[in-house]
């Protein structure tokens, strides 16, 4: 079987959850007491998708605003980006929608954009209506999912949307209806880049 | 050089034990031939020292030139009679100052409750950082909010002294000490319940700010308050003060902050020399240290030709990796400011344990920030290595016991002690006795080394030796331009029992040397 390697990057602001989705989707496995990521954090998972083995090799970013400048070396590049938000702050909404503009303007022409909205298991004190999000990843062609990487819900499926949206090598049409948009080719994954 | 060593201490018993003043003026000559700096037990045998190493008066050099300025100043306004410059900054005119902080204080009591509780007042340290506007920056105890009117008092109190030309050093009042560092476009301040002096104070003080520029640059620190200077700071540090909770945590309890120096995970000379060459064998061409850390232990340190780590560098590189369990987690990649190295820019760490639940944790430091692949690459290498030449078992063995007793030094009346090599800025420690381990009663015991430190360093009158018999333990401190030695006896031993305890001590270290101190450092 032919191992593709898919480079994703994890954007949104700090807190939303990033780092536990990563946690459970590569390790299954949940930290309360997490402290927030410094710089950046690479993991890689292997996962089967139809005919392929897809190697996700992922960056996943600090959302503190003092690593912003940083953020270009890790979507540079990248076959697609989760934004994540934490759907009970309104505030990290906002900031989704910034990193949405800032991947529009900067960020790869092809990328595959996904936006998570985390912390689905806190549906009580929930700040962002779940229709507003989906609505505004139909708007730009995006991957929507809601999370909840604490109860291990729609982590696995994020990532086989993910997987599901990179069109195959050789028969680019399979799964093709899944698609929200049609994305080019990516450039050839083989190569090593940050 | 068990006989010099001999020699050397034979000669200090004929001397003296009691403070003599006349002393400190030739605190700069050995007293001890065999002990002179580089010879001492620990010192590596090699003229490069793998750690730049600093003594504390170079650690607080800055603070002094800072001092001579400021006499320089009150020599303009005040007559420089007093050989207490921090007085002498202070004098009369500050008495209303001190009653206006306390007003201050009082101030935002009645608006917030938490700052003014009981509680927060009865910290024994606390610590403040704030911009030269005045804006709060970080407290250690409560929000920055609450405090924004106290920290305006403080910025009042730098400014108002500072118009007259003189600089702010201390406020000592009611069983306080209030310590100020202006270091723009930062001022910290410092307040204290402890006995420690102002200048122990002040070098924790320093930390805090190295702390900061390690985030941020000193260069972005200028550039941000050039551009705007009541910029809130506290967006760029989010999600960071954890780091500068835990340094001021370390700062109280972890001898090698007070000490100015790194301990060494006790190793067998053979195993270490392997991991070392091994680490030595996996460079790349941006690679500046490779750092090999188990715990708060020093395994190993590989350093680019020409290149020092200073210990302050390093004491903030293991505060990053010991605060953040995030590094557990995948390779880390992060930009890092040195700021002993260059306070200009970042170097990019690569962090990464070496096992998920290992206490081995490998930090590879580069100057470039696409290069992590290589750097991961090394890591790999480092490991294979690592494993062929069976060194990676004995490591993991090691780690099992990451210290060791007291006893087996072999002398009944001795509890603990902390022994520096200067030359090479490591020092040595046993484990903590069971007496000890309790939270408290390490704490005292950290409080009391804390003070003969704060002795044997002291700014005017500073002491080559010290004996201390108090109702729980005795205590003795020797420092020679070679090593630093603070020792805890039982209440029951005598004087004379702890000078032949440190003869017998120094040899038993200096048999044990290459099992507890890096005595070759290696370069790329």
């Amino acid at each position: 079987m032919a191992i593709r390697e898919l480079k994703v990057c994890l954007l949104g602001d700090t807190g939303v959850g990033k780092s536990s989705i990563v946690c459970r989707f590569v390790q299954d496995h949940f930290d309360h007491n997490i402290s927030p990521t410094i710089g950046a954090s690479f993991l890689t998972k292997t996962v089967p998708c139809g005919n392929e083995l897809h190697k996700f090799l992922i960056w996943d970013t600090a959302g503190q605003e003092r690593f912003h400048s940083l953020a270009p070396m890790y979507y540079r590049g990248s076959a697609a980006a989760v934004i994540v938000y934490d759907i009970t702050k309104l505030d990290s909404f906002q900031t989704l929608k910034k990193w949405v503009k800032e991947l529009k303007e900067h960020g790869p022409e092809d990328i595959v954009v996904a936006i998570a909205g985390n912390k689905n298991d806190l549906g009580d004190i929930r700040e962002v209506p779940m229709k507003e999000a989906k609505e505004f990843a139909e708007s730009i062609a995006a991957i929507f999912i809601e999370t909840s990487a604490r109860n291990a819900v729609n982590v696995e499926e994020l990532f086989q949307k993910i997987s599901k949206q990179i069109p195959p090598l050789e028969n680019p049409e399979v799964d093709s209806n899944e698609s929200f948009k049609l994305t080019r080719q990516p450039p050839p994954s083989t190569r090593r880049c940050c | 050089m068990d006989g010099e060593v001999h020699r050397a201490a034979a000669s200090w018993e004929n001397g003296t034990l009691a403070p003599v003043d006349r002393l400190r003026t030739e605190r700069a000559d050995s007293p001890t031939p065999g002990l002179v700096e580089g010879t001492e037990p620990g010192a590596g045998q090699k003229s490069a020292m793998f750690v730049h190493a600093q003594s504390f008066e170079d650690l607080t050099a800055e603070t002094e030139e800072a001092r001579k300025e400021a006499e320089g100043y009150s020599e303009l306004g005040k007559p420089a009679d007093s050989t207490d410059g921090i007085e002498v900054l202070m004098g009369k005119d500050t008495i209303s100052e001190k009653q206006n902080k306390k007003e201050g204080w009082q101030d935002s009591k009645s608006k917030e409750e938490d700052v003014s509780s009981e509680a927060w007042r009865s910290h024994r340290k606390h610590v403040f950082v704030l911009s030269e506007a005045g804006k709060p920056i970080y407290t250690r105890y409560g929000t920055e909010e609450a405090l924004s009117s106290t920290m305006g008092v403080m910025m009042a109190l730098v400014s108002f002294v500072e118009a007259d030309k003189n600089i702010i050093r201390s406020i000592h009042a009611d069983g306080y000490k209030v310590v100020f560092l202006s270091k723009s476009p930062l001022v910290l301040v410092g307040v204290s319940r402890t006995s420690q002096s102002d200048k122990e104070l002040m070098r924790e003080l320093q930390y805090i700010y190295y702390q900061i520029v390690s985030l941020l640059t000193l260069t972005q620190l200028n550039h941000i308050f050039q551009h705007k200077q009541n910029y809130d700071l506290r967006r760029l540090l989010a999600g960071s003060e954890h780091l500068t909770d835990n340094l001021l945590h370390r700062l109280d309890r972890d001898p090698g902050l007070l000490l100015s120096a790194v301990t060494c995970l006790p190793l067998a000379s053979s195993t270490r020399d392997v991991v070392s060459s091994s680490l030595q064998a996996a460079k790349a061409k941006s690679l500046v240290f490779s750092i090999l850390l188990a715990g708060d232990y020093l395994v190993t340190l590989v350093r680019k030709k020409d290149q020092f780590l200073h210990h302050i560098d390093l004491h903030l590189v293991f505060n990053l990796v010991g605060s953040s369990s995030s590094f557990r987690e995948g390779e880390g990649w992060t930009p890092i400011c040195l700021p002993k190295f260059n306070t200009a820019g970042f170097f990019h760490a690569h962090i990464s344990y070496l096992e998920p639940a290992s206490d081995l944790c490998l930090i590879l430091v580069s100057t470039d920030r696409e290069d992590f692949f290589n750097l991961s690459e090394c890591k790999q290498r480092f490991l294979e290595r690592l494993s062929k030449r069976n060194a990676y078992q004995a490591l993991k063995d090691a780690l099992k016991s990451p210290s060791y007793s007291v006893a087996q030094v072999g002398i009944p009346e001795l509890r603990h002690f902390l022994y520096k090599s200067k030359s090479s800025g490591l020092y040595t420690s046993p484990e903590l006795p069971v007496v000890y381990q309790s939270e408290e009663e390490e704490e005292r015991l950290m409080g009391l080394y804390h003070d003969l430190h704060s002795r044997l360093h002291h700014a005017t009158r500073p002491l080559r030796s010290i004996y201390h018999c108090g109702e729980t333990e005795n205590l003795m401190a020797w420092v020679t331009s070679g090593f630093e030695l603070y020792l805890c006896f039982s209440p029951l031993g005598t004087k004379a029992l702890a000078v032949s305890a440190v003869n017998k001590l120094l040899k038993w270290i200096r048999k044990e040397e290459d099992r507890l101190f890096i005595l070759s450092p290696l370069t790329y």
